[in-house]
């Protein structure tokens, strides 16, 4: 049995929960086992949040929060900027998947290697500016980044999956950025 | 199933949780033609048709129906379920009415 | 949305059982949201509104209401659906036993949630018991794919001629209600199959008049009440034959609990809800490394399955009974007194004690359901436990 376990980090507004959801929706599509569960407190806009998804090729009975995660998606660019604060618990080896610019990652990267992690970035803040005219979406475009780097489902599942969610502006806008995310996420430790 | 049936054994103490229709619930109209309320009576109204109009009010006013109207529009009461409340002798507005001993 | 059978998709816990309510083909929905069930309500309404389910959808302006809406609606012989949880249950609990006691078939989705005070809106059975002694049928998921068969289950079972009892199915907040799972649904169809239109043994008929909720004197309520009692039980043993007719459809077979390896284990854990797949992990690394360790995780809460259960642990060594609930002042968790009670009168002289956890939707992790069930092998192996209630994890 083989068993991935995914921690989200971002901050509340931004949407950890439905990336998280999606992800879990892309796997099981797939034909895989996946399971996706939210940690709700009091909900604010801008507090730190987490979700949680697992994904394994056999039903998943475990129901509990993730603790040693084999992944942690930081989706928001601030938080990304001191992946220490987030990726307690995440194993030798495991993969860090940050809203960092490949060029201004030099400090993170030499934090990443010094622990042994994997690390992912691309910027997704830039190119959501870009992209949108000023909005700021990162939850979409980081998992389409996490699938590109850990193969988790294929750009085509998801953006059926996105499909099946949004519609009108709101998906072409996503998909735009997920495509773009998926070309430009760079590992940077690997 | 019959009122007679539903209510006898009730009546009588001769039964089980069997016997009882489902949760409390009353599967036919006019269980009450059973119980004759009649036996509660301490007085009971005697009326004078001499003095009767034919006014009605005792018809419309007794609350448990036991005045009878009759083909002429004169009553008479049906002692099976008098409760003697004496609402009849109160209405009368001729005194047609009076309340007895039993 | 007419879905191919057999076809795996994913779903939200409070999605599938809105799935399961749609296609089981219900008259009447009457409910008043909360968290963490909103997401059944949300879900059944926009069905009502695209035309997906031919139902009246009446969003009523309190619990209490919204029950007492299901009762009428199911005397006129609807078949009923309403969902809450925590504070919404308790605003409901008058009308809980009206519900049972006048013998109204209705399906109850109860997203298991603390009750105030402090406020908390995550996980605790602590809602649901003071229904405990209603009549009502109380079952329990134990992941998504359960909330949403059991549903279909609970309205067989509900409407069984020899039953004509609510049942609630209880799903764990958020763990359930929130997460996204694998589901593999049943066919339109087979749901049509399963549950075709109710035919309500009596119901409210101009034509053929009678009168529901009749007080009842002290010479006739024992026997009222003794009636409630009969079919309470009378659910406990049509339940096999509901549940394998459903298996049928579904290939899914119920019984009155999950287990894993309890049958030979030493040491056995008992439980409700979700908590059951953690330990279900956690005992297979155990039994991996030779622990004869086994877990129960009790689907019927009401009627209590004892006969089962005593047949399952009678070899079994010692017992940790955990709730996520507390009987303050009382001896420990309701599931733990009910088996104690269990087991002292039919005999069976193990170790027990209860392990109290997970209230206000604290996490269970995996680790801790090894350190429980190693603590339930450490009270087999001496015969004895050193303490009778714990609880878990409090900083105390």
């Amino acid at each position: 049995m083989v068993l991935i376990e995914i921690r989200w980090h971002g901050r509340g507004g931004q949407g950890v929960v439905t990336g998280s959801n999606l992800l879990a929706r892309a796997s099981i599509i797939e034909g895989n086992y996946a399971q996706h569960f939210p940690e709700f407190g009091p909900e604010r806009a801008g507090a730190p949040v987490r979700s949680y998804t697992r994904i394994s090729d056999e039903p998943i009975d475990i129901h509990c929060g993730i603790y040693e995660p084999d992944i942690v998606v930081i989706i928001d660019p601030v938080m990304s900027k001191t992946p220490e604060d987030y990726a307690y618990g995440l194993k030798k080896g495991g993969d860090l998947v940050l809203n960092l610019s490949p060029d201004n990652s030099e400090k993170v990267a030499k934090w990443a290697r010094e622990n042994g992690y994997r690390l992912h970035v691309v910027d997704a803040r830039k190119i959501s500016l870009e992209e949108t005219g000023g909005r700021e979406i990162y939850n979409v475009p980081m998992l389409s980044a996490l699938l590109r780097v850990k193969k988790l489902a294929s750009l085509e599942t998801l953006e059926k999956v996105l499909a099946e969610r949004f519609s009108g502006k709101v998906l072409e806008m996503n998909l735009k950025l997920s495509r773009r995310c998926y070309e430009e996420v760079k590992t940077i430790v690997g | 199933m019959s009122a007679k049936k539903i209510v006898e054994p009730v009546i009588k103490g001769q039964f089980t949780y069997k016997d009882l229709p489902i949760a409390a619930m009353i599967p036919v109209p006019a269980t009450s033609l059973e119980y004759k309320t009649g036996v509660w009576r301490t007085r009971q109204p005697k009326i004078d048709y001499g003095k009767c109009i034919k006014c009605l009010l005792c018809w419309v006013f007794c609350p448990d129906a036991a005045i009878k109207r009759l083909e002429d529009d004169s009553v008479n009461v049906d002692y099976e379920y008098c409760k003697g409340c004496g609402v009849c002798e109160t209405v009368c507005p001729v005194k047609a009415i009076s309340m007895e001993e039993v | 949305m007419a879905r191919q059978a057999q076809e795996r998709i994913a779903i939200m816990g409070d999605e599938a059982i809105a799935l399961a309510v749609k296609q089981s083909n219900v008259d009447v929905i009457a409910a008043y949201p909360i968290t963490p069930q909103t997401i059944i309500v949300e879900r059944l309404s926009e069905y009502v509104a695209n035309g997906e389910l031919d139902a009246a959808f009446i969003q009523a302006e309190s619990e209490h209401s919204a029950l007492s809406i299901c009762v009428g609606a199911s005397l006129a012989g609807a078949r009923v659906f309403t969902s809450t949880a925590s504070q919404g249950l308790a605003l409901m609990h008058e009308i809980v036993y009206a519900t049972s006691s006048m013998r109204v078939p209705m399906v109850m989705a109860i997203a298991n949630r603390s009750l105030n005070a402090p406020l908390n809106i995550h996980c605790e059975h602590g809602d649901v018991m003071p229904e405990r002694d209603s009549g009502w049928v109380h079952l329990f998921a134990t992941n998504v794919q359960e909330a949403y068969d059991l549903t279909f289950i609970a309205f067989k079972l509900s409407e069984h001629p020899d039953v004509q009892l609510p049942v609630s199915v209880n799903l764990d907040a958020f763990i359930l209600t929130h997460s996204v799972e694998p589901l593999t649904p049943i066919s339109d169809e087979d749901a049509s199959k399963f549950l075709p239109p109710r035919q309500p043994l009596y119901s409210i008929d101009f034509d053929s008049p009678a009168t529901f909720g009749t007080m009842a004197l002290p010479d006739t309520y024992m026997e009222f009440k003794y009636q409630l009692k009969e079919a309470a039980e009378k659910a406990g043993q049509v339940y096999p034959e509901v549940a394998g007719e459903y298996a049928r459809i579904s290939g899914r077979r119920y019984w009155y609990f999950n287990s894993y390896m309890a049958d030979d284990a030493d040491a056995v854990v008992l439980v409700l809800g979700s908590t059951y797949g953690t330990l279900k992990v956690a005992a297979r690394r155990l039994r991996e490394g030779g622990l004869k360790v086994g877990v129960v995780g009790l689907t019927m809460f009401r009627p209590f399955p004892e006969k089962q259960l005593v047949e399952l642990l009678k070899n079994a060594k010692s017992l940790i009974v955990m709730d996520r609930a507390y009987s303050y002042g009382g001896l420990g968790g309701p599931l733990y007194m009910e088996v104690l009670a269990m087991l002292y009168r039919n005999g069976l002289r193990i170790p027990v004690m209860n392990v109290v956890y997970g209230l206000g939707g604290r996490d269970f992790r995996l680790d801790e359901a090894e350190a429980v069930l190693k603590i339930a092998l450490d009270g087999a192996r001496r015969g004895r436990f050193d303490e009778h209630v714990r609880w878990w994890g409090v900083r105390a």
